[in-house]
Protein backbone atom coordinates (compact mmCIF):
# COMPACT_ATOMS: atom_id res chain seq x y z
CA UNK A 1 0.00 0.00 0.00
CA UNK A 2 3.13 2.21 0.62
CA UNK A 3 4.26 1.17 -2.35
CA UNK A 4 1.34 2.50 -4.66
CA UNK A 5 0.83 5.60 -2.80
CA UNK A 6 4.21 6.93 -2.43
CA UNK A 7 4.11 6.16 -6.39
CA UNK A 8 1.06 8.13 -6.88
CA UNK A 9 2.70 10.81 -5.36
CA UNK A 10 6.15 10.84 -7.51
CA UNK A 11 2.92 10.63 -10.60
CA UNK A 12 1.92 13.75 -9.07
CA UNK A 13 4.79 15.81 -8.32
CA UNK A 14 5.97 14.55 -11.94
CA UNK A 15 3.16 15.05 -13.58
CA UNK A 16 3.52 18.99 -12.17
CA UNK A 17 7.14 19.11 -13.37
CA UNK A 18 5.20 18.26 -16.75
CA UNK A 19 2.95 20.88 -16.67
CA UNK A 20 5.39 23.76 -15.95
CA UNK A 21 7.53 22.16 -18.91
CA UNK A 22 4.94 21.51 -21.63
CA UNK A 23 2.07 24.29 -20.63
CA UNK A 24 4.72 26.90 -22.10
CA UNK A 25 5.46 24.97 -25.02
CA UNK A 26 1.50 24.60 -25.85
CA UNK A 27 0.91 28.36 -25.32
CA UNK A 28 4.01 29.17 -27.52
CA UNK A 29 2.63 26.50 -30.28
CA UNK A 30 -0.92 27.74 -29.65
CA UNK A 31 -0.02 30.88 -30.51
CA UNK A 32 2.84 31.17 -32.92
CA UNK A 33 2.63 27.87 -34.83
CA UNK A 34 6.03 26.96 -33.47
CA UNK A 35 7.21 24.16 -32.02
CA UNK A 36 9.40 25.20 -29.74
CA UNK A 37 12.98 22.53 -29.71
CA UNK A 38 14.53 24.55 -27.55
CA UNK A 39 12.14 23.98 -24.62
CA UNK A 40 13.52 21.48 -23.16
CA UNK A 41 16.90 23.33 -23.00
CA UNK A 42 15.18 26.22 -21.13
CA UNK A 43 13.65 23.67 -18.70
CA UNK A 44 17.63 22.18 -17.91
CA UNK A 45 19.13 26.19 -17.69
CA UNK A 46 16.58 26.71 -15.02
CA UNK A 47 17.87 23.38 -13.25
CA UNK A 48 21.96 24.15 -13.93
CA UNK A 49 21.11 28.46 -12.90
CA UNK A 50 19.64 27.04 -9.67
CA UNK A 51 22.39 23.99 -9.02
CA UNK A 52 25.12 26.47 -9.50
CA UNK A 53 23.71 29.24 -7.42
CA UNK A 54 22.78 27.51 -4.62
CA UNK A 55 26.07 25.77 -4.56
CA UNK A 56 27.98 28.92 -4.47
CA UNK A 57 25.34 30.74 -2.10
CA UNK A 58 23.68 27.98 -0.16
CA UNK A 59 22.02 30.34 1.59
CA UNK A 60 20.03 31.24 -1.30
CA UNK A 61 15.87 30.17 -1.16
CA UNK A 62 14.53 27.82 -3.87
CA UNK A 63 11.81 30.13 -4.37
CA UNK A 64 13.74 33.28 -4.89
CA UNK A 65 15.90 31.25 -6.90
CA UNK A 66 13.28 29.59 -8.96
CA UNK A 67 12.00 33.47 -9.69
CA UNK A 68 15.21 34.86 -10.57
CA UNK A 69 15.90 31.86 -13.10
CA UNK A 70 12.34 32.45 -14.63
CA UNK A 71 13.21 35.79 -15.17
CA UNK A 72 16.60 35.23 -16.31
CA UNK A 73 15.33 31.99 -18.39
CA UNK A 74 12.82 34.19 -20.02
CA UNK A 75 15.20 37.72 -20.76
CA UNK A 76 17.23 34.36 -22.62
CA UNK A 77 14.06 33.43 -24.66
CA UNK A 78 12.86 36.64 -25.72
CA UNK A 79 16.29 37.55 -27.14
CA UNK A 80 16.34 34.66 -28.58
CA UNK A 81 12.99 34.98 -30.12
CA UNK A 82 13.24 38.97 -31.20
CA UNK A 83 17.06 38.24 -32.44
CA UNK A 84 16.40 34.76 -34.80
CA UNK A 85 12.78 34.32 -34.89
CA UNK A 86 11.22 37.16 -36.04
CA UNK A 87 13.42 37.15 -39.09
CA UNK A 88 11.58 33.53 -40.06
CA UNK A 89 8.30 34.83 -39.60
CA UNK A 90 7.68 33.56 -43.38
CA UNK A 91 9.00 30.20 -42.76
CA UNK A 92 7.71 27.86 -39.97
CA UNK A 93 10.31 25.14 -41.13
CA UNK A 94 13.09 27.79 -40.53
CA UNK A 95 11.61 28.47 -37.19
CA UNK A 96 11.42 24.94 -35.92
CA UNK A 97 15.38 24.08 -37.20
CA UNK A 98 16.42 27.23 -35.58
CA UNK A 99 15.35 26.41 -32.47
CA UNK A 100 17.13 22.95 -32.51
CA UNK A 101 19.81 24.44 -33.43
CA UNK A 102 19.51 26.71 -30.35
CA UNK A 103 18.88 23.57 -27.89
CA UNK A 104 21.95 22.20 -29.48
CA UNK A 105 23.87 25.30 -28.37
CA UNK A 106 22.38 25.65 -25.24
CA UNK A 107 23.24 21.85 -24.13
CA UNK A 108 26.40 22.49 -25.02
CA UNK A 109 27.49 25.75 -23.56
CA UNK A 110 25.69 24.05 -20.45
CA UNK A 111 28.35 21.43 -21.13
CA UNK A 112 31.11 23.26 -21.43
CA UNK A 113 30.57 25.60 -18.37
CA UNK A 114 29.71 23.63 -15.59
CA UNK A 115 31.02 19.95 -16.46
CA UNK A 116 29.55 16.83 -17.15
CA UNK A 117 28.91 15.93 -13.62
CA UNK A 118 25.07 16.02 -12.35
CA UNK A 119 25.13 18.35 -9.57
CA UNK A 120 22.76 18.23 -7.24
CA UNK A 121 19.70 21.01 -5.94
CA UNK A 122 19.65 20.72 -2.64
CA UNK A 123 15.46 20.68 -1.12
CA UNK A 124 14.67 24.01 1.15
CA UNK A 125 15.70 22.88 4.86
CA UNK A 126 11.78 23.53 6.14
CA UNK A 127 10.36 21.08 3.29
CA UNK A 128 13.23 18.13 4.15
CA UNK A 129 11.09 16.59 6.77
CA UNK A 130 8.87 13.90 5.99
CA UNK A 131 4.84 14.86 5.66
CA UNK A 132 2.63 12.09 7.83
CA UNK A 133 -1.03 12.07 6.73
CA UNK A 134 -3.54 9.20 7.75
CA UNK A 135 -0.65 6.35 8.96
CA UNK A 136 1.70 7.13 5.53
CA UNK A 137 4.91 9.14 5.19
CA UNK A 138 5.10 11.50 1.97
CA UNK A 139 8.16 13.42 1.02
CA UNK A 140 7.27 17.03 1.48
CA UNK A 141 8.65 18.64 -0.94
CA UNK A 142 7.13 16.64 -3.58
CA UNK A 143 3.30 17.73 -1.85
CA UNK A 144 4.33 21.25 -2.47
CA UNK A 145 5.51 20.91 -5.88
CA UNK A 146 2.20 19.44 -7.14
CA UNK A 147 0.79 22.88 -5.11
CA UNK A 148 3.31 24.99 -7.29
CA UNK A 149 2.25 23.47 -10.59
CA UNK A 150 -1.34 23.75 -9.38
CA UNK A 151 -1.01 27.69 -8.74
CA UNK A 152 0.39 27.67 -12.09
CA UNK A 153 -2.36 26.35 -13.64
CA UNK A 154 -4.88 28.39 -12.14
CA UNK A 155 -2.86 32.03 -12.64
CA UNK A 156 -1.83 30.71 -16.59
CA UNK A 157 -5.79 30.55 -16.88
CA UNK A 158 -6.66 33.50 -14.89
CA UNK A 159 -4.39 34.96 -17.06
CA UNK A 160 -5.10 33.59 -19.97
CA UNK A 161 -9.23 33.93 -19.55
CA UNK A 162 -9.49 37.21 -17.19
CA UNK A 163 -7.21 39.66 -18.40
CA UNK A 164 -6.91 41.86 -21.19
CA UNK A 165 -3.89 40.72 -22.42
CA UNK A 166 -5.02 37.54 -22.25
CA UNK A 167 -8.28 38.08 -24.36
CA UNK A 168 -5.67 39.33 -26.50
CA UNK A 169 -3.69 36.60 -26.96
CA UNK A 170 -6.58 34.09 -27.66
CA UNK A 171 -7.46 36.64 -30.27
CA UNK A 172 -4.01 36.05 -32.04
CA UNK A 173 -4.51 31.80 -31.14
CA UNK A 174 -8.26 31.93 -32.78
CA UNK A 175 -7.50 34.35 -36.27
CA UNK A 176 -4.21 36.15 -36.28
CA UNK A 177 -4.92 37.84 -39.32
CA UNK A 178 -8.61 39.26 -38.02
CA UNK A 179 -6.59 40.44 -34.35
CA UNK A 180 -4.41 42.37 -36.46
CA UNK A 181 -6.55 43.83 -38.60
CA UNK A 182 -8.29 45.52 -35.21
CA UNK A 183 -4.94 46.52 -34.12
CA UNK A 184 -3.54 44.20 -31.51
CA UNK A 185 0.23 44.09 -31.41
CA UNK A 186 0.23 40.27 -32.80
CA UNK A 187 4.01 40.48 -32.29
CA UNK A 188 4.64 42.04 -29.53
CA UNK A 189 2.11 39.15 -28.06
CA UNK A 190 4.71 35.99 -29.74
CA UNK A 191 7.29 37.62 -27.51
CA UNK A 192 5.42 37.95 -24.62
CA UNK A 193 4.28 34.90 -24.75
CA UNK A 194 7.40 33.20 -25.85
CA UNK A 195 9.19 35.05 -22.59
CA UNK A 196 6.23 33.49 -20.70
CA UNK A 197 6.73 30.08 -22.08
CA UNK A 198 10.63 30.32 -21.41
CA UNK A 199 9.77 32.13 -18.21
CA UNK A 200 7.80 29.29 -16.65
CA UNK A 201 10.31 26.34 -18.09
CA UNK A 202 12.61 28.04 -16.65
CA UNK A 203 11.58 28.10 -13.17
CA UNK A 204 10.05 24.77 -13.60
CA UNK A 205 13.24 23.66 -13.83
CA UNK A 206 14.22 24.61 -10.96
CA UNK A 207 11.79 23.46 -9.16
CA UNK A 208 12.36 19.65 -10.77
CA UNK A 209 15.84 20.33 -9.36
CA UNK A 210 15.89 18.62 -6.07
CA UNK A 211 14.10 15.62 -7.53
CA UNK A 212 15.71 15.57 -11.08
CA UNK A 213 19.29 17.70 -10.56
CA UNK A 214 21.12 18.86 -13.05
CA UNK A 215 22.64 16.99 -15.60
CA UNK A 216 23.90 16.86 -19.10
CA UNK A 217 21.16 15.14 -21.28
CA UNK A 218 18.77 16.60 -18.95
CA UNK A 219 16.85 18.49 -21.99
CA UNK A 220 17.27 15.44 -24.26
CA UNK A 221 14.90 13.83 -21.58
CA UNK A 222 12.71 16.27 -21.04
CA UNK A 223 11.50 17.75 -24.70
CA UNK A 224 10.05 14.25 -25.50
CA UNK A 225 8.11 13.84 -22.50
CA UNK A 226 6.72 17.64 -23.32
CA UNK A 227 6.04 16.89 -26.86
CA UNK A 228 4.03 13.63 -26.09
CA UNK A 229 1.95 15.70 -23.35
CA UNK A 230 1.42 17.90 -25.83
CA UNK A 231 -0.19 15.92 -28.88
CA UNK A 232 -1.76 13.82 -25.90
CA UNK A 233 -3.68 16.76 -24.55
CA UNK A 234 -3.80 18.54 -27.58
CA UNK A 235 -1.55 21.24 -29.11
CA UNK A 236 -2.23 24.49 -28.02
CA UNK A 237 -4.70 23.78 -25.16
CA UNK A 238 -3.77 24.77 -21.40
CA UNK A 239 -6.42 22.28 -20.30
CA UNK A 240 -4.46 19.57 -22.41
CA UNK A 241 -1.64 20.26 -21.12
CA UNK A 242 -2.60 19.68 -17.29
CA UNK A 243 -4.33 16.81 -18.06
CA UNK A 244 -1.85 15.45 -20.47
CA UNK A 245 0.81 16.00 -18.09
CA UNK A 246 -0.85 14.10 -14.67
CA UNK A 247 -1.59 11.44 -17.31
CA UNK A 248 1.92 10.87 -18.62
CA UNK A 249 3.15 11.51 -14.75
CA UNK A 250 1.03 8.35 -14.02
CA UNK A 251 2.21 6.13 -16.96
CA UNK A 252 5.85 7.05 -16.71
CA UNK A 253 6.33 6.92 -12.83
CA UNK A 254 4.26 3.40 -12.55
CA UNK A 255 5.92 2.32 -15.82
CA UNK A 256 9.22 2.50 -14.55
CA UNK A 257 8.83 1.18 -11.12
CA UNK A 258 6.72 -1.93 -12.50
CA UNK A 259 8.34 -2.70 -15.84
CA UNK A 260 11.96 -0.45 -15.96
CA UNK A 261 12.87 -1.75 -19.32
CA UNK A 262 9.90 -0.95 -21.25
CA UNK A 263 9.23 2.63 -19.50
CA UNK A 264 9.70 4.39 -22.72
CA UNK A 265 7.14 1.51 -24.08
CA UNK A 266 4.49 2.18 -22.31
CA UNK A 267 4.92 6.12 -22.30
CA UNK A 268 4.19 6.69 -25.80
CA UNK A 269 0.88 3.71 -25.72
CA UNK A 270 -1.61 6.13 -24.91
CA UNK A 271 -0.07 8.48 -27.72
CA UNK A 272 -0.88 6.27 -30.11
CA UNK A 273 -4.37 5.51 -29.20
CA UNK A 274 -4.72 9.17 -28.86
CA UNK A 275 -3.55 10.07 -32.30
CA UNK A 276 -5.06 7.00 -34.00
CA UNK A 277 -8.59 8.27 -32.28
CA UNK A 278 -8.27 11.95 -32.07
CA UNK A 279 -5.63 13.49 -33.89
CA UNK A 280 -6.28 16.78 -32.41
CA UNK A 281 -5.24 15.43 -29.09
CA UNK A 282 -7.75 14.96 -26.14
CA UNK A 283 -8.84 18.58 -25.65
CA UNK A 284 -7.67 19.78 -29.14
CA UNK A 285 -9.66 21.74 -31.55
CA UNK A 286 -7.40 22.08 -34.60
CA UNK A 287 -5.27 19.26 -35.53
CA UNK A 288 -1.75 20.21 -35.92
CA UNK B 1 28.95 15.50 -73.63
CA UNK B 2 26.80 14.10 -70.84
CA UNK B 3 28.65 10.61 -71.12
CA UNK B 4 32.22 12.40 -70.91
CA UNK B 5 30.70 14.82 -67.95
CA UNK B 6 29.66 11.88 -66.24
CA UNK B 7 33.03 9.42 -66.64
CA UNK B 8 34.81 12.68 -65.74
CA UNK B 9 32.65 12.58 -62.79
CA UNK B 10 32.65 9.05 -62.15
CA UNK B 11 36.68 8.12 -62.88
CA UNK B 12 37.95 9.71 -59.89
CA UNK B 13 35.70 7.95 -57.18
CA UNK B 14 36.19 4.47 -58.61
CA UNK B 15 39.48 5.43 -58.69
CA UNK B 16 39.75 7.47 -55.47
CA UNK B 17 41.42 4.22 -53.50
CA UNK B 18 44.57 3.91 -55.87
CA UNK B 19 45.97 7.28 -55.21
CA UNK B 20 44.36 8.15 -51.46
CA UNK B 21 45.46 6.84 -48.21
CA UNK B 22 43.43 5.24 -45.94
CA UNK B 23 42.50 8.17 -43.57
CA UNK B 24 40.58 9.45 -46.94
CA UNK B 25 39.24 6.41 -48.52
CA UNK B 26 37.46 6.11 -44.95
CA UNK B 27 36.33 9.42 -45.04
CA UNK B 28 34.82 8.92 -48.38
CA UNK B 29 33.28 5.67 -46.98
CA UNK B 30 31.23 7.40 -44.91
CA UNK B 31 30.57 10.41 -46.44
CA UNK B 32 28.59 7.39 -48.97
CA UNK B 33 26.77 5.99 -45.84
CA UNK B 34 26.17 9.47 -44.91
CA UNK B 35 24.73 10.45 -48.60
CA UNK B 36 22.58 7.50 -48.86
CA UNK B 37 20.92 8.46 -45.77
CA UNK B 38 20.43 11.65 -46.20
CA UNK B 39 19.21 11.00 -49.85
CA UNK B 40 16.24 8.74 -48.04
CA UNK B 41 15.54 11.77 -45.78
CA UNK B 42 15.19 13.91 -48.57
CA UNK B 43 12.49 11.87 -50.18
CA UNK B 44 10.50 12.65 -46.72
CA UNK B 45 11.69 16.55 -46.94
CA UNK B 46 12.10 17.40 -50.30
CA UNK B 47 10.41 15.45 -52.01
CA UNK B 48 7.55 15.14 -49.60
CA UNK B 49 7.15 18.08 -47.35
CA UNK B 50 7.37 16.39 -44.79
CA UNK B 51 9.98 17.47 -42.58
CA UNK B 52 10.92 14.25 -40.21
CA UNK B 53 12.91 14.79 -37.13
CA UNK B 54 13.31 11.15 -36.52
CA UNK B 55 14.83 9.42 -39.27
CA UNK B 56 17.80 8.21 -37.29
CA UNK B 57 15.42 6.00 -36.25
CA UNK B 58 15.44 3.60 -39.38
CA UNK B 59 19.36 3.87 -39.68
CA UNK B 60 18.89 3.35 -35.76
CA UNK B 61 16.75 -0.20 -36.29
CA UNK B 62 18.88 -2.31 -39.28
CA UNK B 63 22.46 -1.13 -37.36
CA UNK B 64 20.73 -2.95 -34.44
CA UNK B 65 18.82 -5.58 -35.38
CA UNK B 66 21.93 -6.62 -37.56
CA UNK B 67 24.63 -5.83 -34.94
CA UNK B 68 22.38 -8.13 -32.13
CA UNK B 69 21.81 -10.90 -34.87
CA UNK B 70 25.45 -10.84 -36.14
CA UNK B 71 27.02 -10.22 -32.67
CA UNK B 72 25.04 -12.32 -30.16
CA UNK B 73 23.18 -15.08 -31.99
CA UNK B 74 25.86 -15.72 -34.78
CA UNK B 75 23.67 -15.39 -37.41
CA UNK B 76 25.38 -15.07 -40.70
CA UNK B 77 25.45 -11.55 -42.18
CA UNK B 78 22.85 -12.59 -45.32
CA UNK B 79 20.14 -13.52 -43.36
CA UNK B 80 20.54 -10.99 -40.67
CA UNK B 81 20.73 -7.93 -43.37
CA UNK B 82 17.54 -9.80 -44.66
CA UNK B 83 15.71 -9.64 -41.64
CA UNK B 84 16.83 -6.22 -40.24
CA UNK B 85 16.09 -4.75 -43.34
CA UNK B 86 12.63 -6.41 -43.10
CA UNK B 87 12.37 -5.08 -39.32
CA UNK B 88 13.54 -1.40 -40.36
CA UNK B 89 10.86 -1.58 -43.16
CA UNK B 90 7.80 -2.72 -40.67
CA UNK B 91 9.09 -0.02 -38.26
CA UNK B 92 8.68 2.45 -40.87
CA UNK B 93 5.29 1.40 -41.91
CA UNK B 94 4.26 1.26 -38.17
CA UNK B 95 5.81 4.42 -37.24
CA UNK B 96 4.25 6.01 -40.82
CA UNK B 97 0.40 5.02 -39.83
CA UNK B 98 1.08 6.76 -36.48
CA UNK B 99 2.73 10.15 -37.83
CA UNK B 100 1.04 10.64 -41.05
CA UNK B 101 -2.39 11.25 -38.83
CA UNK B 102 -0.85 14.37 -38.67
CA UNK B 103 1.29 16.79 -41.24
CA UNK B 104 3.57 19.67 -41.08
CA UNK B 105 4.64 20.50 -37.43
CA UNK B 106 2.72 17.81 -35.93
CA UNK B 107 4.30 15.30 -38.33
CA UNK B 108 7.83 16.61 -37.22
CA UNK B 109 6.86 16.46 -33.75
CA UNK B 110 5.72 13.28 -33.54
CA UNK B 111 8.84 11.45 -35.25
CA UNK B 112 10.53 13.29 -33.09
CA UNK B 113 8.56 11.62 -30.41
CA UNK B 114 9.00 8.17 -32.00
CA UNK B 115 12.62 8.34 -33.00
CA UNK B 116 13.58 9.23 -28.94
CA UNK B 117 11.48 6.63 -27.92
CA UNK B 118 13.71 4.38 -30.08
CA UNK B 119 16.35 5.66 -28.56
CA UNK B 120 15.30 5.65 -24.93
CA UNK B 121 15.13 2.05 -25.57
CA UNK B 122 18.52 1.71 -26.70
CA UNK B 123 19.67 3.05 -23.91
CA UNK B 124 17.89 1.39 -20.88
CA UNK B 125 17.27 -1.85 -22.05
CA UNK B 126 20.80 -2.75 -21.43
CA UNK B 127 19.98 -6.55 -21.19
CA UNK B 128 19.45 -6.62 -24.70
CA UNK B 129 21.54 -3.41 -26.81
CA UNK B 130 24.25 -3.08 -23.82
CA UNK B 131 23.03 0.56 -22.77
CA UNK B 132 25.74 3.22 -23.07
CA UNK B 133 28.44 1.13 -23.82
CA UNK B 134 27.16 0.12 -27.05
CA UNK B 135 27.73 -3.52 -29.15
CA UNK B 136 31.28 -3.40 -30.34
CA UNK B 137 32.92 -6.51 -31.88
CA UNK B 138 30.70 -6.90 -34.67
CA UNK B 139 32.48 -8.01 -37.80
CA UNK B 140 31.87 -7.16 -41.85
CA UNK B 141 30.24 -9.34 -44.10
CA UNK B 142 31.94 -11.25 -47.14
CA UNK B 143 30.39 -10.93 -50.13
CA UNK B 144 31.15 -13.38 -52.57
CA UNK B 145 33.61 -14.21 -49.73
CA UNK B 146 35.60 -10.99 -50.89
CA UNK B 147 36.79 -9.56 -47.22
CA UNK B 148 36.14 -5.62 -46.72
CA UNK B 149 37.87 -5.42 -43.39
CA UNK B 150 40.47 -3.39 -45.85
CA UNK B 151 39.60 0.56 -46.60
CA UNK B 152 39.60 0.06 -50.24
CA UNK B 153 37.72 -2.48 -50.11
CA UNK B 154 34.76 -1.50 -48.20
CA UNK B 155 35.26 1.59 -50.08
CA UNK B 156 34.51 0.12 -53.20
CA UNK B 157 31.48 -2.05 -51.69
CA UNK B 158 30.09 1.25 -50.33
CA UNK B 159 30.13 2.92 -53.94
CA UNK B 160 28.33 -0.02 -55.59
CA UNK B 161 25.78 -0.02 -52.75
CA UNK B 162 25.81 3.91 -52.54
CA UNK B 163 25.04 4.26 -56.65
CA UNK B 164 22.57 1.47 -56.57
CA UNK B 165 20.88 3.51 -53.85
CA UNK B 166 21.18 6.86 -55.66
CA UNK B 167 20.06 5.42 -59.23
CA UNK B 168 16.75 3.56 -57.36
CA UNK B 169 15.96 6.96 -55.29
CA UNK B 170 16.63 8.82 -58.45
CA UNK B 171 13.96 6.55 -60.70
CA UNK B 172 11.46 7.10 -57.72
CA UNK B 173 11.64 10.46 -58.10
CA UNK B 174 11.08 10.76 -61.58
CA UNK B 175 9.20 8.22 -62.00
CA UNK B 176 4.89 8.63 -62.46
CA UNK B 177 4.45 8.23 -58.82
CA UNK B 178 7.37 10.55 -57.98
CA UNK B 179 5.38 13.17 -59.81
CA UNK B 180 1.81 12.42 -57.99
CA UNK B 181 3.98 12.92 -54.63
CA UNK B 182 5.58 16.18 -55.93
CA UNK B 183 1.52 16.59 -56.59
CA UNK B 184 0.56 15.90 -53.08
CA UNK B 185 3.43 18.12 -51.67
CA UNK B 186 2.25 20.90 -53.42
CA UNK B 187 -1.49 20.62 -53.35
CA UNK B 188 -2.73 17.66 -51.60
CA UNK B 189 -6.39 18.78 -51.94
CA UNK B 190 -6.75 19.23 -55.71
CA UNK B 191 -4.37 15.81 -55.88
CA UNK B 192 -7.45 14.18 -53.84
CA UNK B 193 -9.94 16.11 -56.09
CA UNK B 194 -7.86 13.86 -59.02
CA UNK B 195 -8.40 11.12 -57.52
CA UNK B 196 -5.36 9.84 -55.43
CA UNK B 197 -4.70 9.20 -52.26
CA UNK B 198 -2.52 11.46 -50.46
CA UNK B 199 -2.16 9.73 -47.44
CA UNK B 200 -1.45 6.31 -49.29
CA UNK B 201 1.47 8.24 -51.59
CA UNK B 202 2.69 9.53 -48.37
CA UNK B 203 2.86 6.37 -46.21
CA UNK B 204 4.73 4.69 -49.31
CA UNK B 205 6.85 7.07 -49.68
CA UNK B 206 7.72 6.82 -46.04
CA UNK B 207 8.16 3.49 -46.03
CA UNK B 208 10.29 3.39 -49.32
CA UNK B 209 12.71 6.14 -47.48
CA UNK B 210 12.64 3.91 -44.00
CA UNK B 211 13.90 1.16 -46.74
CA UNK B 212 17.24 3.15 -47.70
CA UNK B 213 17.78 4.77 -44.14
CA UNK B 214 18.01 0.93 -43.57
CA UNK B 215 20.55 0.40 -46.02
CA UNK B 216 22.43 2.95 -45.02
CA UNK B 217 21.98 1.59 -41.62
CA UNK B 218 23.63 -1.70 -42.25
CA UNK B 219 26.36 -0.14 -44.25
CA UNK B 220 27.13 2.19 -40.85
CA UNK B 221 26.97 -0.98 -38.75
CA UNK B 222 29.74 -2.84 -41.37
CA UNK B 223 31.62 0.49 -41.36
CA UNK B 224 32.04 1.03 -37.58
CA UNK B 225 31.87 -2.63 -36.71
CA UNK B 226 30.48 -1.02 -33.29
CA UNK B 227 26.97 0.29 -32.95
CA UNK B 228 25.92 2.96 -30.11
CA UNK B 229 22.44 4.95 -29.01
CA UNK B 230 23.98 8.18 -29.94
CA UNK B 231 22.98 6.75 -33.30
CA UNK B 232 19.46 6.87 -32.76
CA UNK B 233 19.86 10.36 -31.19
CA UNK B 234 17.94 13.39 -31.84
CA UNK B 235 21.80 14.73 -33.10
CA UNK B 236 22.01 12.01 -35.61
CA UNK B 237 18.11 12.84 -37.35
CA UNK B 238 19.39 16.53 -36.71
CA UNK B 239 22.53 16.09 -38.77
CA UNK B 240 21.13 14.36 -41.97
CA UNK B 241 18.42 17.05 -41.70
CA UNK B 242 20.97 19.60 -41.46
CA UNK B 243 22.74 18.04 -44.86
CA UNK B 244 19.24 18.00 -47.15
CA UNK B 245 18.32 21.37 -46.01
CA UNK B 246 22.00 22.79 -46.16
CA UNK B 247 22.39 20.88 -49.89
CA UNK B 248 19.26 22.03 -51.08
CA UNK B 249 16.17 20.01 -50.34
CA UNK B 250 14.02 18.21 -53.41
CA UNK B 251 17.07 17.89 -55.44
CA UNK B 252 18.96 15.44 -56.10
CA UNK B 253 22.82 16.28 -55.66
CA UNK B 254 21.96 18.79 -52.87
CA UNK B 255 21.41 15.88 -50.11
CA UNK B 256 24.77 14.68 -51.32
CA UNK B 257 26.28 17.61 -51.07
CA UNK B 258 24.77 18.82 -47.69
CA UNK B 259 25.97 15.39 -46.15
CA UNK B 260 29.55 15.53 -47.65
CA UNK B 261 29.71 19.08 -46.12
CA UNK B 262 28.35 17.99 -42.90
CA UNK B 263 30.77 15.40 -42.45
CA UNK B 264 33.62 17.09 -43.32
CA UNK B 265 32.93 19.77 -41.31
CA UNK B 266 32.44 17.33 -37.93
CA UNK B 267 35.88 15.91 -39.00
CA UNK B 268 37.89 18.28 -39.47
CA UNK B 269 36.30 20.44 -36.70
CA UNK B 270 36.33 17.72 -34.01
CA UNK B 271 40.10 17.38 -35.04
CA UNK B 272 40.17 20.86 -33.43
CA UNK B 273 37.02 21.76 -31.05
CA UNK B 274 35.47 18.86 -29.08
CA UNK B 275 32.06 21.38 -29.29
CA UNK B 276 30.62 19.48 -32.28
CA UNK B 277 26.99 19.98 -31.13
CA UNK B 278 27.56 23.42 -30.19
CA UNK B 279 29.36 23.87 -33.78
CA UNK B 280 26.02 22.22 -35.64
CA UNK B 281 23.48 24.38 -33.29
CA UNK B 282 25.56 27.45 -35.25
CA UNK B 283 25.51 25.85 -38.03
CA UNK B 284 21.65 25.45 -38.18
CA UNK B 285 21.48 29.28 -37.70
CA UNK B 286 23.19 30.35 -40.05
CA UNK B 287 22.32 28.20 -43.28
CA UNK B 288 18.68 28.67 -41.99
CA UNK B 289 18.76 32.69 -41.87
CA UNK B 290 21.48 32.86 -44.43
CA UNK B 291 20.83 30.24 -47.24
CA UNK B 292 17.39 29.27 -46.28
CA UNK B 293 16.90 27.38 -49.82
CA UNK B 294 20.16 25.23 -50.24
CA UNK B 295 23.84 25.07 -51.36
CA UNK B 296 22.95 23.38 -55.12
CA UNK B 297 19.62 25.47 -56.43
CA UNK B 298 21.26 28.69 -54.88
CA UNK B 299 24.67 27.88 -56.89
CA UNK B 300 21.60 27.08 -59.77
CA UNK B 301 20.48 30.12 -59.38
CA UNK B 302 23.79 31.96 -59.86
CA UNK B 303 24.48 29.68 -62.51
CA UNK B 304 21.56 31.32 -64.28
CA UNK B 305 22.42 34.83 -64.03
CA UNK B 306 25.54 34.27 -64.89
CA UNK B 307 24.34 32.48 -68.01
CA UNK B 308 21.68 35.37 -68.52
CA UNK B 309 24.28 38.12 -67.90
CA UNK B 310 26.94 36.88 -70.66
CA UNK B 311 24.15 36.73 -73.36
Amino acid sequence: MQFWIIQGLNSLSLGGLLFLLSSGFSLIFGLMRLANLTHGAFFMLGTYFAAVALREYSGLNLWVTALGAGLAVAAIGGLFERLVLTRLKTNPLGQVLVTLGMSFIISDACLVLWGGDSIPVPTPHNLQAPTRMFGFVFPTYRLVLVGCAVATAVALYLLMERTRIGAMIRAGVDDRQMARAVGIPVSNLFTIVFCLGAGIAGAGGVLGGPILSAYPGLDADMLPLALIVVILGGIGSLLGAFVGSFIIGFIYTFGTALFPELAYIILFLPMIVVIAFRPQGLFGRVSA
Amino acid sequence: MKWIASALFAAPLLLLPLFAGDFYINLASQILIAAIFALSLNLLVGFGGMTSLGHASYLGVAAYISALLTGRYGLGHGPAAIISITGTVATAAFFGVIALRATGLGFLMITLALSQVLWGLAYRMSNVTNGDNGIAGLTRPMPFGISLDSAAAFYWFALIVASFSFLMMAIFVSSSFGSSLKGVRDQPRRMAALGFNPWMIRWITFIYAGFWGGISGLLYVYYNKYIHPTSLSTTSSAEALLGVIAGGSGTLGGPVVGATLVLMLKNYASAYIERWNMLLGLVFLFIVLVMPTGIVPGLGKLAARFRRGSR
